[in-house]
């Protein structure tokens, strides 16, 4: 009976990596077939094939594809990061904006705004503010005696995240109504801003990468610390490593994009309820799957009410809840 | 005589305000099998911490096989000495098996995956424990004394030579606990050594041929069972009045009417 438990796993792991690719090719194929002006297949094909070199030529490769790869890779950002950071503090609750990460850069980047900078400075000062929310919440959260525990860690960053809310609050309410609208962005997630760059895609594949020898280390750490350190993991070290690399993740994906919410939370869990819990398959899944639902969301986004385009947040959330509520009382049932 | 696996020399431990050990010195050898008793709060936890490198103590030196434990790699102590620690939280989904299988995580390079024999090693440790038909259940479905068990089946897992347990028949019914028990002495006597936190005089009495008195005024007794276990030593312990009764064959604490 156990073999064939085990056959029965084998075989719907190496199922998953596949089924999830699919699902992101073909959200991708959506994200460029679907819009303003809807196109065929065969325009696609056209397109690849160089044969058609009008205006849905430039549709499809100057803005459709460059935005679907963007909210692939802000999509697994997020996701990742959450995963990580839900292990990190050992609390299911747990997502990427957790320790304030993004209230730090969406201070950084109103501030910024309201004193009239724009494109690549505002990115910059954007990224400085989540790296000196991640720097204060380290640095509170070991205290006197470089004490560290996930509780104290996580109250360090809810607290200073409730204190960039009040600061964001303030900015908005003294900022001139011109701004608002492009204030929004940071507090909702929109995608229709981004810039192309190759940098999220790298921090991307450099975090997975990274994360990928400490598959084991993470699923002990899961048993708690002292287990952890029993079988020979260095959980101080695994900490830092682990916070370093979320707060990262999460910094790019918010410069990306804004605070997109529900992703980083959800996708790591729906990957678990699938049944996968070892991080060395669920890390790259929760990547796949969550660029996926960041692609379909964003496509939904900018063509349910088009031409106007919706922050692409309110369409995570309306999508992943029921997706997520579903999966939470199948997996409840008794087998 | 073999070389002992673990010895410590003047050993002091201190926690804000409170002493719990003064210049402890003991040897643990092979095929060993070691009681801790105290009351609560005595620091007995503590003290298994720090003999597995997870809590610095405040002066004394810990060897392990032979070297200084400080100068040993976390995965290094985990190749020669395994903790089962007093709880052990399940915040996420994990089967059965899958917790098992963490004990072999030290024998396991970086890149390795675990194979069909480290699978079969796991069946064979869940077995032991009793909990055969349970590989594929969720730990969050398992009731306390069934975690206990399974903690324990990592432990075996692991394989250490020097095995540390922190109330290992906590939760435990009394056919499991003494299975748990003798399960830890006959580890004992395939060469294993395992010092273990009890709470039960007549557990210690019975099964260990160690036993380290931690009193709460931070000073320690260790000997053979038979040296260390009395009545009048063990009430102090306990700050409680408690007989021994004894029978032709064996002899037990009780605490007194």
């Amino acid at each position: 009976m156990l073999t064939h438990h085990n056959m029965q796993k084998t075989l719907s792991i190496r199922l998953l990596l596949p089924v999830l690719l699919t699902l992101t090719l073909a959200s991708i194929m959506l994200a460029l077939l679907i819009g303003n002006i809807p196109l065929g297949p065969s325009t696609l094909l056209h397109v690849l094939d160089g044969s058609e070199t009008g205006l849905a030529r430039s549709l499809i490769l100057e803005l459709r594809l460059p935005r679907a790869l963007n909210a692939f890779v802000t999509g697994g950002l997020l996701s990742v990061a959450g995963a990580l950071m839900q292990v990190l503090v050992r609390n299911p609750l747990a997502d990427p904006y957790v320790l304030g990460i993004s209230g730090g850069a969406a201070v950084a980047a109103l501030l910024a705004m309201l004193f009239g900078v724009s494109g690549y400075w505002l990115t910059g000062s954007a990224f400085a503010g989540a790296l000196l929310a991640m720097a204060l919440v380290f640095v509170l959260s070991r205290g006197g005696g470089g004490s560290w525990t996930p509780t104290r860690l996580l109250l360090t960053g809810v607290v200073l995240a409730t204190g960039w809310g009040a600061l964001i609050s303030f900015i908005l309410a003294v900022s001139p109504d011109t701004n608002l609208r492009g204030m929004l962005f940071w507090l909702m997630g929109d995608l229709s801003f981004t810039a192309h760059s190759l940098f999220p895609a790298l921090v991307l594949a450099g975090g997975l990468l990274a994360c990928w020898p400490l598959g084991r280390d993470l699923n002990i750490l899961n048993r708690g610390e002292i287990q952890a350190g029993a079988l020979g993991v260095d959980t101080p070290r695994l900490h830092t490593v682990l916070y370093l690399l979320a707060s990262l993740l999460t910094a790019t994906a918010v410069v990306q994009a804004g605070s997109i919410g529900f992703v980083g939370l959800v996708i790591p869990h729906l990957i678990r309820l699938l049944g996968i819990t070892d991080h060395r398959i669920l890390l790259p899944a929760a990547a796949l799957a969550g660029g996926s639902l960041l692609i379909l969301a964003d496509t939904l986004a900018r063509s349910l009410l088009a031409p106007q385009q919706l922050p692409v947040g309110i369409v995570t959330a309306l999508l992943g809840i029921p997706l997520f509520l579903y999966l939470l009382q199948r997996g409840g049932r008794p087998q | 005589m073999s070389a002992p696996f673990l010895t410590t020399e003047k050993l002091h431990l201190r926690l804000p305000g409170r002493i719990l050990c003064q210049s402890l010195g003991f040897s643990l050898k092979a095929g060993e099998c070691w009681g801790i008793l105290g009351q609560n709060g005595a620091g007995k936890t503590t003290l298994l911490h720090t003999l597995a490198g997870l809590h610095p103590p405040q002066g004394g030196e810990i060897q392990l096989c032979g070297d200084p434990l400080q100068t040993l790699s976390r995965r290094e102590i985990a190749h020669r000495l395994g903790l089962m620690p007093q709880d052990t939280p399940d915040p996420f989904p994990a089967t059965v098996l899958e917790t098992a299988l963490i004990g072999r995580h030290p024998h396991l390079s970086r890149w390795q995956w675990e194979s069909r024999q480290d699978i079969a090693m796991a069946q064979t440790a869940l077995h032991q424990v009793g909990l055969s038909g349970f590989a594929r259940r969720q730990v969050n479905t398992l009731s306390g004394g069934e975690r206990r068990r399974l903690a324990l089946a990592t432990l075996l897992v692991q394989a250490p030579p020097v095995m540390l347990l922190d109330e290992p028949v906590n939760h435990l019914d009394l056919r499991h606990q003494h299975q748990v028990l003798s399960l830890l002495q006959q580890q004992s006597k395939k060469g294993h050594a395992v010092i273990m936190v009890l709470h039960d005089i007549n557990h210690a009495a019975r099964y260990c041929d160690h036993v380290l008195l931690m009193f709460n005024n931070g000073e320690t007794l260790h000997g053979t069972n038979r040296e260390v276990l009395e009545a009048k030593r063990l009430s102090r312990l306990y700050e409680y009045p408690i007989v021994m009764q004894h029978s032709a064959t064996e002899k037990w604490f009780m605490a007194r009417r």
